[in-house]
């Protein structure tokens, strides 16, 4: 099963990312993590601390200004153009503010994770192969949203939104699934319902999940595994049953809101 | 005068500060205005006799004259021509200009230059552009083409890049993320966000556009304006008449039309 890549290793592997946005001011000081290829890992830690950067440098949305980044034993952070563009298509991203295009339909944004794999001028006539299309369709059906493949996304309610960005994100089959706080926009109940559906829908496709996530409660719940970052370092690394009011002390700072 | 100590209190502390600057400035104005009629030789005199030969001139108009139709619908559909292949061209050559234009697109060593071009294509009124194109490549509607398409350029590739700059790059990013390529990142992720706004921008400009070829004619770049300034010259008032009749209507039709399929793009 194992593919001969240099690195060796399946899953995701970071080395020394290091990310300055101003020199001299580094976001992110040298992550050393290594990812299984299943299951959910949560970070969590306070706002600014570079967990969304973190997450942006796995798909290069963010350039790294130091480091590895071996996805399957092949290193994302040198890569440029195609190669760049093929490495992301393997890895799905779900947004804080769910990033649907919002005059495009809920089908024509489902569909358009597959614009890595299609033609400008199928993408541009919607002439995706019938397979993509029965395959959107299945995940609008698994997402719990059947009607509503010609709505305009802007019609639609915030937790309808952030189910049709997992659609999306599937819709890439990715071998990694990047969650860059994807419940903070929601309602209590529906993030929740959100967060069922993410670990459901990826343990079923067996994609591992990297999540962004403020709410410690939601991390214990959803995550197998549990990183802490605090000033752009990882201060706790473990199960969530490790995790004890000390180790949050040390990630968020103070203690009177524990 | 015998204001209660705190009405004196509230007196001294200013709700609204004096601004002596517009003061001084509104000032000066009225001072102008009154030195530059003088120098232009605006006086009721000139006035009344002024309103007199109006009423002469309108008078001579009445009734229109539509006797030379003929040569009053080719001006017209000359006219509408220009319109139409100016907005056409112009549009089309917009839309790469304004992608090339917007800042957050765009790299600056692109976007720089080409804000530069835009400006200098908005910045000669589209007669004195007219004239030169009459200049040189010769009498007719070629050179009225010529001349409202780049009026059509310097004024939509502008809104355009505007446009794209406004664009949320939330809905970018996503697309980028799926692994698309500058292409399909516009197809999907830009396109969408400015559609009907270009829209909105393309039938302003035809609108415009037919307006401003009935003009054109008059320095000789084809269209209806040329037949309009023959008839002055030759004080065929009631044609003239005749004429403009024919212009506005033309122009209202055109804002029904474009206003039914603004309508219909919300």
């Amino acid at each position: 099963m194992m593919p001969a890549q240099q690195g060796g290793s399946r899953g995701l592997v970071l080395r020394g990312l290091a990310k300055e946005y101003v020199p001299g001011k580094p976001v992110l000081r040298g992550i050393d993590l290594a990812i299984a290829p299943e299951g959910i890992t949560a970070i969590i830690g306070p706002s600014g601390t570079g967990k969304s950067t973190l997450i942006r440098c796995i798909n290069r949305l963010v350039e790294p200004t130091a480091g590895q980044i071996l996805l399957n034993g092949e290193d994302l952070a040198s890569l440029r153009g195609k190669a760049l563009r093929l490495a992301r298509r393997r890895i799905g991203m779900v947004f804080q503010e769910y990033n649907l295009v919002e005059r495009l339909t809920v089908m024509e944004n489902v569909l358009s994770g597959r614009l890595g794999y299609v033609s400008l001028w199928r993408a541009w006539l919607r002439r995706y192969p019938a397979e993509d299309i029965a395959r959107a369709f299945e995940l609008l059906d698994a997402v719990g949203l059947p009607e509503h493949a010609t709505r305009r996304a802007d019609a639609l309610s915030g937790g309808q939104r952030q189910r049709v960005g997992i659609a999306r994100a599937l819709m890439q089959r990715p071998e990694l699934l990047l969650a860059d706080e994807p419940t903070s926009s929601l309602d209590p109940k529906t993030a929740v319902e959100v967060m069922e559906l993410l670990a459901r829908l990826t343990t079923a496709a067996g994609v591992p999940v990297i999540v962004n996530i403020h709410n410690v409660e939601l991390a214990k719940r959803f995550a197998q595994r549990i990183v802490g970052m605090s000033e752009g370092q990882v201060v706790f690394d473990g199960p969530p049953e490790d995790l004890r009011p000390s180790h949050l002390q040390q990630i968020y700072g103070g203690e009177d809101w524990l | 005068m015998t204001a209660t100590p705190d009405a004196a209190q509230a007196a001294a502390r200013q709700a609204f500060a004096p601004n002596w600057m517009a003061r001084a400035g509104a000032v000066a104005l009225a001072a102008y205005v009154v030195y530059a009629m003088g120098r232009l030789d605006i006086t009721w005199a000139r006035l009344v006799t002024g309103i007199g030969e109006a009423g002469r001139f309108l008078g001579r108009m009445w009734p229109p004259n539509f006797e030379r139709w003929e040569l009053l619908l080719e001006g017209m559909l000359e006219s509408i021509q220009i319109a139409l292949l100016s907005s056409a061209l112009g549009i089309l050559i917009s839309l790469p200009l304004g992608l090339m234009a917007a800042r957050n697109l765009s790299p600056a060593f692109l976007a720089a230059p080409t804000r530069a071009f835009i400006a200098i294509c908005r910045s000669l009124h589209y007669v004195i552009v007219a004239i030169l194109f009459v200049k040189a490549i010769g009498f007719g509607a070629l050179a009225g083409v010529a001349a409202l398409t780049v009026a059509s350029m310097g004024f939509i590739a502008k809104l355009f890049a505007e446009a794209i700059e406004e664009i949320s790059m939330k809905q970018v990013e996503a697309i980028r993320a799926t692994g698309a390529g500058l292409g399909k990142v516009l197809l999907y992720g830009v396109l969408p966000q400015v559609a009907s706004r270009f829209t909105g921008f393309c039938l302003y400009q035809l609108d415009s556009n037919l307006r401003n070829s009935t003009l054109v004619g008059i320095v000789g770049a084809g269209g209806i304006g040329g037949t309009l300034f023959a008839a002055f010259k030759r004080f065929d008032y009631d044609f003239v008449a005749a004429i403009l009749l024919s212009i506005i209507a033309l122009i209202f039709l055109a804002e029904i039309v474009s206003g039914r399929i603004r309508a219909a793009m919300r």
